[in-house]
This record gives structure tokens, C-alpha cells and sequence, in this order.
């Protein structure tokens, strides 16, 4: 999603390099088409048209698919229509490795694979392990979950018992 | 004063609208306990969960308004339909601390067993609604049931370790869920709504997810060497719109503005 076809209309290709530049305001190192929130660009007459997919259905998205639409604008490629689409449901495995890099360099630990428990049942584990995350700071594999929510939907919070700094860790969902 | 909207009770957008409701009523009861939470993790938890649900809640009011073809928005059906075109469950009205409603203090017991069987239905509903033969519904669901997931999975660790925690814990949890329960059969009580989204595919009745959640409820309650309540015939009737004396209030509340002033946005 994120590779510009060498073939496509110089237009798209341009407005790609665009949404490349477009933050989260979230998470502001990382771009909206690392996230892997926008889906398609097509052209549509004189301007475009972009679909998003939203991370969580909570997620206060409207402020960044303006912010998207007005950079579009703004470079002078016409006026954008935008479109939500829910399904295929956003995951966090459509994050760039690109991305994923970015996110741990800003401290936020990035999700492993989503797990595929369709249909699981639910079984209560005493004292769940969370899932072994490595620190973002020092590395150190011995970090531990502070809490299972955070400062936005799509994180948690864990913090790190070698270097005993806290973080940030994006949830694979 | 902004006058009230009547919403037309066609079968399909009846049933949209229970889901809806159930999720924007357990949102605002959460809501509640934003800055009142026991510890800082669970305030924000709470509020997240309540976040996501609110979510949800909008895709579907939205839906259940394109559905019913009269131009309402997610807005004006949140905000101004009168009481008993509200078709949430009784139990997700309910006071955050049912017996203790005028202190105003939540009870976390029960606010973490509601939210377990809340999840616990809405998982298993989602799951379901993936075949759906509306396409939106069908994305809806395929969104929320990863949320729905990560909710009861959090609040059934709760369970457990309140449940299997200390003699005041567990009797509190007890207590709670002698309180809750007889409002859960409501959940599965099926009605022409049911059969109609049954035969047109549209969703499953909601008595037919009964069996799977009760073998994931009360396995948690066991593994939280909580007790299962014994059935009663008492049966709520939220679904169809007929409320506890507890909904006025939170409608009150969540409707002041959109009356006050209306048409008024962020």
C-alpha cells in the first residue's frame, strides 16, 4: 500500500508523497500511510479520492482525516473526497516495518502479529503473562505491564525493569 | 428546547438500535467513573473501554439512521428520542452501585461484572453479526469484536482476581452478582426483532448466543470461585423499550445539552 507504482498517474504518485508527510496527532512520527489507515487513493476527475480506515471506532480519527485532506489540498491536487471504509477492520499488522521502526525509536514499543483468535473461547489464566516485549529504551527483555490501557485507545502501559524506565506499547489488535 | 424525534419501529432498525443503545448507555454509566476510579490504570481503562463503546455506539446510531431513511443522524438519535424509544438493556442503565444509586459512589464489583457480561454478549453477538447480510453491519462488528475481545479479557481478569482475592473482595463480588444477575436473562429473551433479523439474515437472535456465553461466564466465575445465582422469573424489558426508573436520569443528563441548545456542535 505504502510502494508508489512507478506507472501510476504522476498525480497519485504525488499525492502519496503527500499522505507520507501526514502525521498522526497521536503519535506524530509516524504517517498516516505507515499506520496503514489510508487504503486507496484514486483519481476522480479533477481531484481525488481517498479511503481511510479507522484505527479503533473510538478513535477521535476526524481531526486527522481533515488534517490529511488539507495537505492534499494544499499541494495544489484538487479537491479531495474522502471515504471511510470499516471492512477489512484496520490492524496493527498493517503498520509498516518502516513504521514499526519509527515507533520504537519515539519509545512506544510496536505490536507483534495480531493474533487470529477467531471463535476462541474465553479461559482466564491466573496471573496472565502479558506478552515478553522488549524495552524501546535499552532493549532488555525484562519488562513488565503497568496497564492494559493508556494514554490512547490503541496503547498500554508496561515499564522496563533493567533500565526502570516506563513506556509505551502500541496493542497488536 | 429541542423537540423530540420519533423513530420509526421497523424490525431491522429496532434491532441496530438495541445494539446502539446498549453500547451508548454502558458508555455514559462508564463515563461516570472518569477522576473516580480505585486506581489510575482502571480510571483510564474504564474511560477507554466507555471510549470504544461510544465508537461503536456512532457507527451504529448512523447506520440504524440511513437504515430507517428519515435523515436522523447519529446525533439526533442519541440526543433526542424520548425514553422509551431506547432499546438498550435494563442492565447497562443501571447505577454504577445499584443498591447505593443516591450516595452516587460506584461500586467496581459490580461495574467489573457488568462489564464482563457486557463484553462477554457483545463478543459473542460481533461474532455472529461477521455474516451478517448488511455489509455495514457486518463491518461494524469485524471492528468491535477485536475491541469487545480486549474488554472482556481485561475485565474478566478482574473477576478473578476480585472473586478469588480476599474475604471482602469475593463477598463484595458475590454481592454484586446476586445483584446483576437477574437482569441477564433479558439478554437472551428472544422476540419478533430476533426472529425477523433471524430470517432475513440479517443477525442472530440474541437467545441463540446464550449457550456460548454462559460457558465463558461461568467458567470466569468459577475460576473466581464465585457462585452462579439461581435463575428467577423475573425478567426486564429494556429491549422493547420499557425502562427502570434509573434511564430518565441518565437521558436527563446526556440529552441536557442537545435540548438546551439545540443543533449545537464541538
Amino acid at each position: 500500500m505504502n510502494t508508489v507504482h512507478p506507472t501510476l498517474a504522476p498525480r497519485l504518485t504525488q499525492a502519496w508523497a503527500v499522505l507520507q508527510t501526514v502525521l498522526d496527532p497521536e503519535v506524530p512520527v509516524v504517517s498516516v500511510c505507515e499506520l496503514g489507515i489510508v487504503r486507496e487513493v484514486t483519481l476522480a476527475g479533477e481531484g481525488l479520492h481517498v479511503v481511510l480506515t479507522p484505527t479503533y471506532s473510538g478513535c477521535p480519527a476526524t481531526e486527522l482525516i481533515e488534517s490529511s485532506v488539507g495537505a492534499l489540498v494544499a499541494a495544489g491536487l484538487g479537491p479531495v473526497s474522502v471515504a471511510l471504509q470499516r471492512s477489512p477492520a484496520w490492524t496493527t499488522d498493517w503498520i509498516s516495518a518502516e513504521g514499526k521502526s519509527k515507533l520504537r525509536h519515539y519509545g512506544i514499543a510496536p505490536p507483534g502479529p495480531a493474533s487470529t483468535d477467531e471463535g476462541r473461547v474465553m479461559r482466564f489464566m491466573p496471573r496472565q503473562k502479558a506478552p515478553a516485549l522488549d524495552c524501546p529504551r535499552c532493549g532488555s527483555p525484562d519488562t513488565e505491564r503497568l496497564s492494559a490501557f493508556g494514554s490512547t485507545a490503541c496503547k498500554a502501559l508496561y515499564r522496563c525493569r533493567a533500565c526502570r524506565e516506563p513506556f509505551e506499547h502500541f496493542k497488536p489488535i | 428546547m429541542q423537540a423530540s424525534i420519533q423513530v420509526t419501529p421497523e424490525p431491522t432498525v429496532r434491532y441496530v438500535l438495541r445494539l446502539a443503545d446498549s453500547c451508548l448507555i454502558l458508555a455514559q454509566r462508564l463515563g461516570e467513573w472518569c477522576g473516580h476510579a480505585p486506581v489510575l490504570e482502571e480510571d483510564i481503562a474504564l474511560t477507554n473501554v466507555a471510549l470504544d463503546l461510544v465508537g461503536q455506539s456512532r457507527a451504529l446510531l448512523t447506520h440504524a439512521g440511513q437504515l430507517e431513511g428519515c435523515g436522523h443522524d447519529e446525533d439526533q438519535l442519541a440526543f433526542l428520542r424520548n425514553e422509551r424509544d431506547y432499546l438498550n438493556l435494563t442492565l447497562v442503565e443501571l447505577p454504577n452501585s445499584p443498591r447505593g444509586a443516591r450516595t452516587g459512589r460506584g461500586d467496581f464489583a459490580f461495574t467489573v461484572l457488568r462489564n464482563f457480561a457486557m463484553a462477554t454478549l457483545f463478543k459473542q453477538l460481533w461474532q455472529r453479526l461477521l455474516m451478517s447480510s448488511d455489509a455495514e453491519l457486518a463491518a461494524i462488528a469485524g471492528k468491535a469484536l477485536k475491541e469487545s475481545r480486549y474488554h472482556q479479557q481485561h475485565s474478566g481478569d478482574w473477576v478473578v482476581r476480585l472473586g478469588d482475592g480476599t474475604a471482602e473482595s469475593s463477598r463484595r463480588m458475590q454481592d454484586a452478582l446476586a445483584l446483576m444477575w437477574p437482569y441477564v436473562a433479558e439478554m437472551f429473551e428472544n422476540d419478533p426483532v430476533d426472529e425477523h433479523a433471524h430470517q432475513t439474515g440479517l443477525g442472530p437472535r440474541w437467545g441463540d448466543v446464550r449457550a456460548d456465553w454462559m460457558t465463558e461466564v461461568t467458567g470466569v466465575l468459577e475460576a473466581a470461585s464465585l457462585e452462579v445465582p439461581k435463575t428467577t422469573a423475573f425478567r426486564s424489558t429494556g429491549k422493547t423499550g420499557r425502562h427502570s426508573e434509573h434511564m430518565g436520569f441518565i437521558l436527563a443528563e446526556m440529552q441536557y445539552l442537545q435540548r438546551a441548545f439545540p443543533g449545537g456542535v464541538w
